[in-house]
C-alpha cells in the first residue's frame, strides 16, 4: 500500500496543538500502520513554521500555512482530519470524503462545535478532541458513515424567485 | 407653531416606520414584484465557512435574473475574492469587489467594537447608493450590520428599496448569532437552517438546510 494521503486544515486561523498532535511520532506511527504514507498540512497562522517535504515514521510530510483554494488537496486526499469551520467541513463532504473533525478544546462553548456534533449525529463525519485523537483515530470504524447528503441551495433560489415574482 | 412645524416630519418617520415594518416588510410587494430587469445583488462575504455559504447559494441564483453582483469584502480578507472568482466564473464580466472595514474582529472587546463599527457604518452608506443594490446576501459575517443598517434605512426613506436577506449559519444550531439576532429585526427574509431555531424566532423562514 502506497497510496494513502492524509490531508489535515486547520483554516484561516491557528490551531497549533492539532498541527503538534499531527506531527508526533506516535501518530505518525498510526498512519503508518493504517497504510497511510504521505500527510499534507495546511497549517494556518500558527508559531509551526510550514516545511517543503520530510519523511518520519515512514510518512512523507509537507505543510504550508495559506492557500487561496485548498480543493486540490482535498481531491488528492483520502482522508481529510479538519478544524470544526463550516468551511472546512462543508468542502470536504461535498468531496465525499472521509472526515474526521479535531474540536479546538480552546474554542469550548463556542457554536463552531455544534456543528460537528449534529453532522456526526447524521453519521456524516467522526469527531474528536487533540487529546483523544490517536485512541479515536486508531479505532474508527470508517464503514459506519453514512453517505452524506447536501444541502439544498435550490430551496433557497426557488424562494428568491417567487418572492420577486420571477419564474 | 414651530413645535408643531418640528413635530411634522417625525410624525411622518413614525408613520412610515409602521407602514413598513407592518405591511412592507418581508412582503413581495409591488414595489418588489415590478422591478425591471435583472436583480442587482450585493452579496457579503467573511471569512472561511461565511463565504462557502455564501457562494453555494449565490451558485443557485439564476445568473440571468440575477446581475450584477457586487461582492462586499472585509479590509482584512484575503482568500474571500479569490473564491469567489473561482466559484462563479460565468459572472466574471459582471462581478465587483469592494472592501469595507471590519466592524469586529473575533476576541475584540465592545467598547472598541463600538468605534470600529461606527467607522464601519460610515463607509457602508456610499457603498449602498452607489451600488443601488435591490437584494443583499448575507450569511453572518459581523459586515453584515452595517451595510443592512445603511440599506433598511434607505428603504425607509424612499432612497432605494433593498431586499435584505440573511441566511444563519448552518452552524447555528441551537441559537441564532449575535449577528442574527440584529438584523433579525431588518431583514426582509431571514432564513434559518435547523427547524428548532424557526420555532423560537417566528419570522424565520426554514425550508431544511440550505447549504
Amino acid at each position: 500500500m502506497d497510496r494513502g494521503t492524509v490531508f489535515a486544515t486547520v483554516g484561516t486561523t491557528s490551531f497549533d496543538e492539532l498541527i503538534e498532535a499531527l506531527l508526533s511520532d506516535s501518530f505518525l506511527q498510526i498512519l503508518h500502520d493504517k497504510g497511510y504514507r504521505k500527510l499534507v498540512l495546511q497549517i494556518g497562522r500558527g508559531r509551526i513554521e510550514p516545511v517543503a517535504q520530510e519523511t518520519r515514521c515512514g510518512v512523507e510530510i509537507s505543510s504550508y500555512r495559506l492557500k487561496p483554494n485548498i480543493q486540490d488537496d482535498l481531491m488528492a486526499a483520502d482522508l481529510v482530519i479538519s478544524h470544526a469551520g463550516a468551511g472546512s467541513v462543508l468542502e470536504t463532504l461535498a468531496l465525499n470524503k472521509r472526515l474526521l473533525v479535531v474540536v479546538n478544546e480552546t474554542l469550548m462553548g463556542n457554536h463552531q462545535t455544534e456543528l460537528a456534533e449534529n453532522f456526526a449525529g447524521e453519521g456524516f463525519l467522526f469527531w474528536t478532541t487533540v487529546k483523544n485523537l490517536p485512541h479515536d483515530f486508531a479505532n474508527i470504524d470508517w464503514l459506519k458513515l453514512k453517505k452524506y447528503q447536501p444541502g439544498r441551495p435550490d430551496l433557497f433560489a426557488s424562494y428568491m424567485d417567487n418572492f420577486f415574482g420571477l419564474s | 407653531m414651530y413645535a408643531l412645524l418640528l413635530m411634522l416630519p417625525i410624525l411622518l418617520l413614525v408613520a412610515r416606520l409602521i407602514y413598513f415594518y407592518t405591511l412592507q416588510r418581508g412582503r413581495p410587494e409591488a414595489d418588489v414584484r415590478n422591478m425591471r430587469g435583472p436583480r442587482r445583488l450585493m452579496v457579503i462575504l467573511g471569512s472561511g465557512g461565511h463565504t462557502t455559504e455564501a457562494l453555494s447559494l449565490l451558485r443557485a441564483l439564476d445568473t440571468k435574473q440575477y446581475r450584477p453582483v457586487t461582492f462586499v469584502l472585509a479590509e482584512t480578507d484575503t482568500t474571500s475574492a479569490v473564491r469567489a472568482v473561482a466559484a462563479w466564473d460565468g459572472m466574471k464580466d459582471d462581478m465587483k469587489f469592494v472592501k469595507i472595514p471590519r466592524s469586529r474582529e473575533v476576541h475584540q472587546s465592545w467598547l472598541s467594537t463600538l468605534l470600529t463599527t461606527g467607522k464601519a457604518l460610515v463607509s457602508a452608506f456610499p457603498i449602498v447608493y452607489r451600488e443601488k443594490p435591490d437584494i443583499i446576501l448575507c450569511c453572518g459575517p459581523g459586515t453584515c450590520v452595517p451595510i443592512c443598517l445603511v440599506a433598511w434605512l434607505f428603504s425607509l426613506l424612499f432612497v432605494q428599496r433593498t431586499v435584505i436577506t440573511f441566511v444563519e449559519s448552518i452552524c447555528r444550531v441551537q441559537t441564532l448569532s449575535l449577528t442574527g439576532k440584529i438584523l433579525y429585526f431588518f431583514c426582509d427574509i431571514f432564513f434559518v437552517q435547523y427547524e428548532s431555531l424557526s420555532h423560537s424566532w417566528p419570522k424565520a423562514v426554514y425550508l431544511g438546510r440550505l447549504v
